[in-house]
């Protein structure tokens, strides 16, 4: 499908990821400065420009599975850690409201508004830094000079790619529940009322012409929805009025982050299909995906800053019980590629898996827990 | 998987059957567009995936003579072909996928369509990396076109879209905005590639056909692309261009031709009806809310389906006014599908008294049929 979806995908990912982890950090009070830093590092590695660059570059979408390895290289950017249970409920969170916001555009072309709130947002969340403010400014540029430009059947391209994407994917979230903008069963609900998009009239009007093009009659008929006029075009500017809610912070201290790890999804035919049968084209991907990482520079722990760990669940019983409840199809464990065996295979890969390493040793003595390299063996 | 859906016609199933007896008790001859619901929920057929979020993700061949009605749904890298008999039990089914080649991904499939032409019926399915053609069954497949992408395939995806039959040609729309005619013979597989129609500059969404009436310089092909426009056609050894329509920078996502009327569905939930042979638009619909996705055409009595992403469906009446003899249409039939974001919506007879959709994410074939 289109070329041009990766960005797209990626920054709102990463955006809801953000508002997570800002979340959970101040749940879990971490002191300010530490968040401060954690907050800082993983903003500036996710906009870094060189990765960036990577990431602008025309291709295909990579498979759930492996754009899962960059989050989880993105989360780990800083002293924070996050445990397999809790990088899976974050995941799991990011790509649900991502979905629904893919959803719910009001047109195609909105999903760039979707991202500018995210990127807006972001803007927020960075504390005394005018370095990674640049940063995020200049992710915006290129975002904009880029699909600024894209006709509506470009972004309808696009669109159908990220619902392709998201696809079978029905977990149920609370916050989502709670708004009753989910139903029990993982589905959204489609509100058939509120404004409708902009550049679409009202529907219940029919108008004939003659043949030189003159209005000669007006019907109206009953569309069964109650619409109203479009307010206005969303902004592109800088510091422009998106009009769209979409995109925008939904946690909040009051607005808790939780998940229902949904067994309602029985249909298991067709979500399975991508793990049972084994991808030859996976190496290839990983190509790939190790050249885009490659672009991302994770910062060398400077000095001896103790690490901590973040829980995205409210207690460690919790999360322990969540990692062993988790259905299997929602595992995210197939490309299956052996750290230590492999290693000729794909040198590329195995540098960075060499940079996760000096990323472990440096929090050995602070974190008890999580294993690096047997999380790059579910890579 | 619809759970909440799939609730609700066993919770309405009492009231559902009393609408219908009382309705049938009460019928009189032109009662019908009068009463509120026109058209029930039938059983869904269920799917082995759920459909993608693409336009005209529906296709359906009618087999009267066997009591037997096919259905195509494209799920992404593989389409599903499925019989069911009248009550909706599928019968048989098979799994198409679209032929593997270079790439990350597996190929995904764009559409899958039924041609039915004068003399044998062909399945089409279009994907990233060419054109399949099969037996009506999916059992053989006859023909394999490869898309040539060549350099653009590094900027832009290349993918084949919009099929239809006229005579005894099946027109295939491209992301290049080329529509690639193939000849087909009375059997066999020896399809031959016999012209390349280059009207277009923005990817071809949707081809529509009708069955020539004989006499010359009649239009009887409609190819429409992402950008709006649409060109008009008298098929033949040569493809001849009768008229374009320009777009207005909005998709027109489906396209349909009865009559010598061109009804175009476009992203901004429009539907325009045009005189096919001059151009001019005679109706404009403010339909939906949405997105349309897909229109279809009832030929015996010119009923017009919409559908789209608001989880509406209309059916509208096309007719020529006995005075001017210019197009009109009528309302006839509202259906709201909740929380669906349709995909694909096709009649499932010829006098237009049935009906099916299918939704993004859903992995069921929804019917509806009058009462």
């Amino acid at each position: 499908m289109s070329m041009r979806t990766l960005p797209l995908l990626f920054l709102n990912l990463g955006g809801e990821m953000l508002y997570i982890l800002d979340q959970r950090l101040r749940a879990q009070n971490i002191p300010g400065d530490k968040a401060r830093k954690v907050m800082n590092d993983i903003i500036s590695t996710m906009f870094n420009q060189k990765f960036m660059d990577e990431l602008f570059k025309p291709q295909e979408l990579y498979s759930k599975k492996a754009l899962r390895t960059v989050y989880d290289r993105l989360a780990h950017a800083s002293i924070m850690r996050l445990n397999q249970a809790s990088m899976d409920k974050l995941y799991d969170l990011m790509t649900m409201a991502f979905k629904y916001q893919v959803l719910l555009c009001p047109r195609p072309k909105d999903v760039l508004l979707v991202t500018l709130n995210h990127l807006d947002a972001i803007k927020g969340l960075i504390q005394d830094s005018p370095t990674i403010l640049h940063q995020v400014d200049k992710t915006f540029r290129q975002l904009t000079d880029i699909y600024g430009g894209l006709s509506a059947g470009e972004f309808q391209l696009i669109r159908q790619t990220l619902l392709i994407f998201f696809q079978d994917l029905h977990i149920r979230v609370s916050i989502f529940l709670k708004d009753k903008v989910q139903n029990s069963s993982g589905r959204f609900v489609l509100p058939v009322s509120g404004p409708v998009p902009w550049g679409t009239e009202v529907p219940g009007l029919i108008r004939t012409f003659n043949n030189k093009g003159k209005e000669v009659k007006r019907t109206e008929f009953k569309h069964g929805g109650s619409y109203v006029a479009a307010p206005k075009e969303g902004s592109l500017e800088l510091y422009g009025d998106r009009v769209l809610k979409l995109g925008t912070n939904m946690y909040s201290v009051n607005r808790p982050v939780e998940t229902h790890m949904s067994a309602a999804s029985k249909n298991l035919a067709s979500q399975t299909q991508e793990s049972i049968v084994p991808n030859p084209l996976a190496k290839e991907e990983l190509n790939l995906l190790a050249r885009l990482i490659g672009g991302m520079e994770i910062q060398k722990p400077s000095g001896p800053e103790p690490g901590f760990r973040l829980n995205l669940f409210t207690t460690d019983e919790e999360e322990e019980q969540a990692a062993l409840t988790r259905p299997e199809e929602l595992s995210y464990k197939v490309i299956n590629i052996q750290a230590t065996q492999d290693q000729q295979t794909n040198q590329e890969l195995v540098r960075i898996m060499g940079e996760f390493e000096i990323t472990d040793q440096s929090r050995q003595s602070s974190s008890k827990g999580d294993d690096w390299l047997a999380m790059m063996d579910e890579l | 998987m619809v759970a909440a859906d799939s609730e609700r016609p066993n919770a309405s199933g009492v009231s559902e059957l009393l609408e219908s007896r009382l309705s049938s008790a009460f019928r009189a001859p032109g009662i019908d567009r009068l009463s509120p619901r026109m058209f029930r929920r039938e059983r869904s057929i269920p799917l082995r995936g759920s459909a993608a979020a693409l336009c005209n993700n529906l296709s359906v061949l009618q087999l009267p003579a066997r009591n037997l009605t096919h259905f195509g749904v494209v799920h992404g890298p593989s389409a599903q072909l499925l019989s069911a008999a009248p009550e909706g039990v599928p019968l048989a089914q098979r799994q198409l996928h679209a032929k593997e080649g270079a790439g990350v991904s597996p190929p995904l499939i764009t559409q899958i369509h039924w041609c039915v032409l004068p003399f044998r019926v062909l399945l089409v399915l279009t994907s990233h990396r060419g054109i399949q053609m099969y037996e009506s069954d999916g059992s053989v497949m006859v023909y394999w076109h490869a898309l040539d992408a060549g350099d653009a395939s590094l900027v832009q995806a290349a993918f084949a879209r919009g099929i239809a039959a006229s005579g005894h040609y099946v027109c295939v729309g491209t992301w290049s905005g080329q529509v690639l005619v193939f000849d087909i013979p009375t059997k066999g597989p020896n399809i031959v590639l016999s012209e390349e129609l280059a009207r277009h500059q923005t990817p071809i969404s949707d081809i529509a056909t009708e069955p020539a009436q004989g006499q010359d310089c009649v239009a009887d092909t409609v190819t429409a692309d992402d950008s709006g426009l649409l060109c008009v056609w008298r098929s033949g050894p040569k493809f001849k261009l009768l008229t374009q329509i320009p777009g207005f920078g909005v998709p027109c996502s489906s396209v349909q031709l009865w009559q010598g009327t061109i009804a175009a569905g476009y992203g901004n939930g429009q539907v325009r009806l045009y005189e096919a042979s001059t151009g001019t638009v005679h109706v404009q619909i403010d339909a939906h809310a949405r997105a349309i996705c897909a229109l279809d055409l009832a030929p015996e009595v010119g009923k017009l389906l919409s559908a789209a992403e608001d989880t509406f469906v209309h059916i509208w009446k096309l007719s020529r006014s006995p005075e001017d003899g210019y197009i009109e249409v009528e309302h006839c039939h509202g259906e709201c599908v909740p929380d669906t974001q349709l995909c694909g919506a096709r009649f499932c007879d010829p006098s237009g008294s049935s009906f099916a959709v299918t939704g993004y994410d859903v992995a069921e074939i929804l019917r509806f049929s009058s009462i």
